[in-house]
């Protein structure tokens, strides 16, 4: 296999891996941006994969399954809302209760329904979203360099993957170009100043919620019945806390937060093609070090290499009138 | 008392009510404002001014009474209720979002459509219009968190006006301004009214309600006590109304004898946690038997000078000197030792634990002190000791078991000074004696910070009202941007100090 061939797939892998990032990064960006910090991401995430996978199991119909996982992402995001919105919540604590409530919740009714120790049955093939191949792609593989790149990079993904990049430019003209948009940044700033302009805070939240939840949906979704054919045990692995600090990286901005998620997927990637080789001096190097590699990277990068992050100024904070 | 508008009434309130709990905090309010007209509102803290101001924007409904607004009975629900009404209001702490343009923070809400596009076009030519009808000139591409306060204030005006108010409501606006700032705010209050708006001006500070307003109502626990007509009646008055007693309003104080340098500061250099520098190359002394005062609008490196002298800030270089030691590596324990106290800026977060009972709080940071027992407090002897600072500081309610946060601000204050200044020190550096601390409680802290020059101590006084610091000091610092630009002796007037707090003139 020479160089550019073992580029070209771990590219196509990168973006494969990067796209359940991507769902939850767009989502946290919402959330945060509108003032409610979303630990919780992970579990929405778990639950919506959870929910797909089921539906798309006794329906056999993938875009069924996509409705379950939004639908059951947006109530887990109501019921972080209504603990840190309407009782006014500590943020942080309510969003962990999320993740533990997902994690177990889909164990005991994937056990109570399925008997297989936590996983789901498995999910035909009408259940999954199967990759598409781009026309001309089959044309184009024998074109040098440019070929192999669009046939294996850019064509031969499912539909979830180009609906994942089409939310980043669609992110961005919310946020910057429409009411609700100035609004939510508004609110994640100052609710005080949305307040006293006559507009509800809570509602305007629960709303920024609202699109979280649909977009954590498409994330779960894609974990459970595009990448895989099943739910299984955990299968969300930490990937709501890599998005939220791809979130971070990027500073809470869209397009940033996209090549974010495209750096740690192809870490990611890098790091499954590394296992079990050998590199030359240093010998077969322990897989954990390339696994560990997106965190360390967070870390060195937020202690200072990318400057202050400054979060929404009013994130984490419970509005309450005062006067 | 009453007091009949000649013009048609722009607002009246009729009857308004409100209670918190046990807490009455407006009591049968009824005021009519002439359309056209500034009408001033004062009163001390906790006279329900606020309350009575967040019942017309719709931030709480009044238990009872009526609003009318031009003859009409209105509900005032909601924010968005009140300015479909014609309510506009200017809020004490700015409803700003920082990172917004100005443009942003005025469209807020009244974005016209569910896309911004079109809204921002005609946002321009109305920010355009009010311009020139008002002379309001903004950047409407400015970031906010870059214009000075003046400017973020404008843009509340801007807001409230944008969105059709007719009726101006301003919260203690001059607090964070500059003097020149302050008589450009009047300057464009006053184009406002004779354009026709109505404006309510609320205050505790009597120098503004006798330079702007037409009108005046004074409050005293939720009730209003007075409305008067402004060219009828006096400082002395409405000082006496405000209170409920005659009060000295001049500090009156003999001649300084000023000794030995007790306090030398030398070529002081501190940075903040950001590593800007907040006070730069600074040499000052203070002497026995002296007021020194520093002036400056709030941010210009006060703070961290005093926090620097305190022990509590590292400087970054230069020297400081207490009773002839360099206090260098001191920490603040060491300092009291050295007799230096220090009456914090900001009570709440420095000079007391809100949560302490009052005694408790009367011996922080002298509780090593062997008086005290030492490691096993001598709770009979804090108690003691605080119950004769009650007695002598007036400190009300005079019980030393209660909550400290349970206290009014003026007495919280009382609690703090008469701690530090019952320890005899030498040197006493004083941050905003009087910030949130009614008229009586003023009277009474300035009389005792006198009374400490006059006992040969050497005081360093900081604060942004520049009246306290006139009134007070003997030889006066002006500080900008982290320099003291200037010293003026006490007698300095007030459009002199208030240039070089602008940085203007030296």
């Amino acid at each position: 296999m020479d160089y550019f061939e073992v580029f070209i797939s771990i590219l196509g892998s990168a973006i494969r891996l990067s796209i359940p990032l991507l769902f939850t990064a767009l989502a946290g960006l919402f959330s945060e941006r509108a003032g409610i910090f979303d630990i919780g991401l992970e579990g929405k995430m778990l639950v919506s994969a959870f929910a797909s996978a089921c539906v798309a199991y006794y329906t056999g119909n993938a875009w069924a399954g996509l409705g379950a996982g939004i639908v059951t992402a947006i109530l887990f995001s109501m019921l972080h809302g209504f603990a840190s919105i309407t009782n006014r919540g500590n943020q942080i604590v309510s969003g962990v209760a999320l993740n533990f409530i997902a994690a177990g919740l889909t164990i005991v009714l994937g056990q109570a329904w399925f008997s297989q120790g936590g996983r789901t049955g498995q999910v035909p093939a009408s259940g999954r979203f199967s990759s598409i191949t781009l026309p001309g792609a089959d044309m184009m593989r024998e074109v040098p360099i440019i070929g192999p790149l669009y046939a294996n990079v850019i064509s031969g993904h499912n539909i979830l993957t180009y609906i994942a990049f089409l939310m980043v430019p669609l992110s961005w003209w919310i946020l910057y170009r429409t009411r609700f948009g100035l609004r939510l940044r508004a609110v994640g700033e100052n609710p005080g100043a949305v307040d006293t302009a006559g507009i509800s805070v809570s509602w305007l939240r629960y709303r920024a919620l609202i699109v979280t939840g649909f977009l954590a949906g498409f994330a779960g979704t894609y974990l459970a019945i595009a990448q895989s054919a099943a739910f299984i045990n955990n299968m969300s692995a930490g990937k709501g806390y890599i998005a939220l600090a791809a979130l971070i990286f990027a500073k809470w901005k869209p397009v940033p937060v996209m090549f974010a998620c495209l750096l740690f997927g192809f870490l990611d990637a890098f790091a499954n093609f590394m296992q079990g080789k050998s590199l030359p001096l240093i010998g077969e190097v322990p897989v954990q070090i390339f696994q560990a590699l997106p965190y360390i990277l967070t870390c060195v990068l937020l202690a200072g290499f990318i400057g202050i992050a400054r979060p929404p100024k009013a994130g984490g904070v419970p509005y309450t009138k005062e006067r | 008392m009453s007091f009949e508008p000649a013009k048609e009434p722009a607002i009246e309130l009729v009857g308004i009510d409100k209670k918190f709990g046990a807490v009455h905090a407006n009591k049968n309010i009824n005021l009519t404002v002439a359309k056209g007209s500034i009408h001033g509102i004062i009163g001390e803290n906790g006279a329900g001014k606020s309350t009575l101001m967040s019942i017309l924007y719709g931030f709480y409904q009044a238990d009872e009474g009526e609003i009318r607004i031009s003859g009409k009975p209105v509900t005032i629900r909601d924010s968005q209720a009140a300015i479909s009404s014609g309510i506009g209001m200017v809020h004490q702490h700015f409803m700003l979002v920082e990172n917004f343009t100005v443009l942003e923070n005025v469209m807020l809400g009244a974005e016209g459509g569910q896309l911004l596009r079109r809204g921002v076009a005609s946002a321009r030519k109305e920010l355009k219009r009010l311009e020139a009808d008002y002379g309001l000139d903004v950047d409407p591409d400015a970031v906010i968190e870059e214009l000075p306060v003046g400017r973020q204030q404008r843009v509340e005006i801007l807001k409230a006006l944008y969105r059709g108010a007719e009726i101006l409501i301003l919260d203690e606006p001059t607090g964070v301004l500059t003097p020149p700032e302050a008589d450009h705010l009047f300057k464009v209050l006053r184009v406002l009214r004779d354009q026709g708006k109505t404006i309510i001006l609320i205050t505790h500070k009597l120098r503004e309600i006798m330079a702007i307003t037409d009108t005046v109502s004074v409050m005293r626990r939720g009730e209003i006590v007075a409305t008067r007509k402004t060219a009828d009646t006096t400082v002395e008055e409405l000082a006496e109304l405000m209170v409920g007693r005659r009060v000295l309003l001049r500090v009156e104080k003999g001649e300084a004898d000023p000794g030995k340098v007790l306090l030398s500061v030398k070529n002081l250099t501190v940075k903040d946690s950001r590593g800007v520098t907040m006070v730069d190359d600074v040499s000052f002394e203070v002497r026995a038997g002296e007021i020194v005062g520093i002036a400056g609008v709030a941010g210009n490196g006060q703070s961290e000078l005093l926090e620097a002298i305190a022990g509590i800030r590292k400087p970054s270089s230069g020297e400081i000197i207490v009773n002839g030691q360099s206090i260098a590596g001191s920490d603040p324990a060491m300092l009291r030792a050295l007799g230096l106290a220090h009456i914090p800026e900001d009570r709440h977060h420095m000079g007391l634990v809100l949560k302490f009972e009052e005694y408790e709080n009367s011996i922080l940071g002298y509780h090593r002190d062997r008086r005290y027992g030492g490691a096993m407090l001598d709770l009979d002897a804090i108690r003691k000791q605080a119950e004769e600072q009650i007695v002598k500081y007036d400190i009300r309610p005079p019980n030393a078991r209660l909550k400290t946060a349970n206290f009014s601000g003026g007495n919280q204050q009382k609690i703090v000074v008469a701690r530090e200044i019952e320890r005899d020190p030498d040197v006493l550096i004083i941050g905003q004696p009087t910030r949130g601390v009614d008229i009586g409680a003023i009277e009474f802290i300035h009389k005792r910070i006198i009374d400490t020059r006059d006992a040969g101590k050497a005081v360093l006084l900081v604060s942004v009202e520049l009246d306290e610091i006139r009134s007070l000091s003997d030889r006066i610092l002006v500080m900008f941007a982290g320099k003291v630009v200037g010293e003026k002796s006490g007698e300095a007037g007030e459009q002199t100090l208030g240039l070089m707090m602008a940085g203007i003139a030296a």
